[in-house]
């Protein structure tokens, strides 16, 4: 079956996508043919195309001279930093870290999801499981790396949204805003502003620090 | 051609050079690290550079980026990709400095709208592919960064990120913190915009030592 796609404007909006090959095939069957036709289409199409191959291209990225040459260095003085941490907590953190995971697996019911830190907070919604979140102990949310409401950022930890929250953390109010929009349209107002105060608390705290 | 270009070049060779140097340097050995991250310096420094639009900041920005993947590489997972991590890492870093240094508002009501409205093209001059030899001038290169620079920070961010950096879609979304809809409008506005301002390059003479027959246009 071909889509029918009567005029041109319709055409510009799927265009990226026909160039993605993220349209299917009675759609992409149809724009075949109105690029035979349509030499506007067409050269919009050849544009695109050259757009996204130029700047797709390994030879538009650059450094600024020296970059590597900085970076193996600060690389170089962290590793010894953290190579000399290591040395010492080493001997005896892996037998306590083991101990601790064995009593961690006995203590496990049938659920892995920890409750929420806060009792008044829910779960981020859309977010994505994959992206990388720090949090620390003894707080309650969990943020994206470098925000400067980390509370105690000498114990950060960082791990995936999706094993935060599975330990109860809930998203910070600043840095991850975006995904706690749903949170607003909840009915219960109530818990909403108790929610907020709690998330406020713990703000006020680290910027206190 | 010296053996690490060689596996470099071969894709299959390539990625297993690169899981073995990740699990030496989850175990200590972090001397490897700089050669691990080696081959996406570029692309990281390009990350930073595209949200912070000051070289300097762009180079702290992807340095200390690097810095936090080193520290956190034992929380790396082999189901992910490395690079895909890795840029994360950096838009998340240089997010971070953007709010914390921002003395203008977040974009309001109108900035939305404007996504909302369709873009039409402008130019309709018959085709020409530009050969990729083209940059490999310089002054090539500099007309394409300065006219990628024109775009508001939006396009441009989503565009470097999927047509430079080579996330897909959804990776696109998820390192700006927006919706795949979203990254779909703003990367068609900015290829748009893009193939536009190359068409206008054109007349000024930015291709006019390429060999393309007398009086026709790359498009």
């Amino acid at each position: 079956m071909v889509v029918n796609i009567p005029n041109c404007e319709q055409v510009w909006r799927e265009i990226s996508n026909y160039v993605d090959g993220d349209v299917d095939a009675a759609l992409r069957a149809s724009m075949d043919n109105h690029f035979r036709t349509c030499r506007k289409c067409a050269s919009v199409l050849a544009g695109t195309k050259n757009v996204v191959a130029l700047y797709g291209d390994e030879r538009m990225l650059d450094v600024p001279a020296g970059f590597g040459r900085r970076l193996e260095k600060r690389l170089a003085k962290k590793a010894a930093v953290k190579g000399r941490g290591w040395a010492g907590w080493t001997a005896w953190v892996i037998p306590v870290a083991a101990m601790a995971l064995i009593a961690g697996t006995l203590m496990l019911t049938s659920s892995s999801r920890s409750p929420l830190k806060s009792q008044h907070a829910e779960p981020a919604k859309d977010i994505p499981p994959e992206m990388v979140v720090v949090v620390s102990s003894g707080a309650k949310l969990f943020h994206v790396p470098g925000c400067e409401f980390i509370h105690d950022k000498a114990s950060e930890r960082t791990l995936t949204a999706k094993e935060a929250m599975q330990e109860g953390y809930v998203p910070c109010p600043r840095c991850l805003r975006q995904y706690l929009k749903t949170g607003l349209t909840r009915e219960s107002e109530g818990d909403h502003a108790a929610e907020a105060e709690d998330e406020r608390g713990e703000i006020l705290r680290t910027a206190g620090q | 051609m010296s053996e690490p270009e060689m596996v470099l070049n071969n894709p299959v060779q390539s990625a297993t050079r690169e899981q073995e140097l990740i699990q030496s340097v989850q175990r200590g050995q972090s001397e490897l690290f700089y050669e691990l991250v080696r081959p996406y310096e570029r692309r990281v420094y390009a990350a930073a550079l595209a949200i912070l639009r000051n070289e300097h900041d762009a180079e702290d920005a992807a340095q200390e980026a690097m810095l936090k993947a080193f520290a956190n590489i034992r929380q790396f997972r082999a189901e992910a990709r490395f690079s895909t991590w890795l840029i994360q890492i950096t838009v998340n870093e240089a997010l971070m400095r953007r709010r914390r240094e921002r003395t203008v508002p977040m974009e309001g009501l109108d900035d939305r709208r404007d996504e909302e409205a369709e873009y039409a093209p402008r130019d309709f001059a018959d085709w020409r592919e530009i050969p990729s030899e083209a940059l490999e001038r310089k002054e090539v290169r500099q007309r394409l960064a300065e006219a990628l620079g024109t775009l508001d920070r939006k396009y441009r961010e989503v565009f470097v990120l999927r047509d430079m950096e080579h996330l897909n879609i959804q990776e696109t979304a998820e390192a700006l913190g927006i919706t795949v809809a979203s990254v779909k409008t703003r990367l068609l506005r900015a290829r748009l915009m893009l193939r536009d301002l190359l068409a206008a390059g054109w007349e000024q003479g930015w291709f006019s030592r390429l060999p393309f027959e007398k009086g026709t246009k790359p498009w």
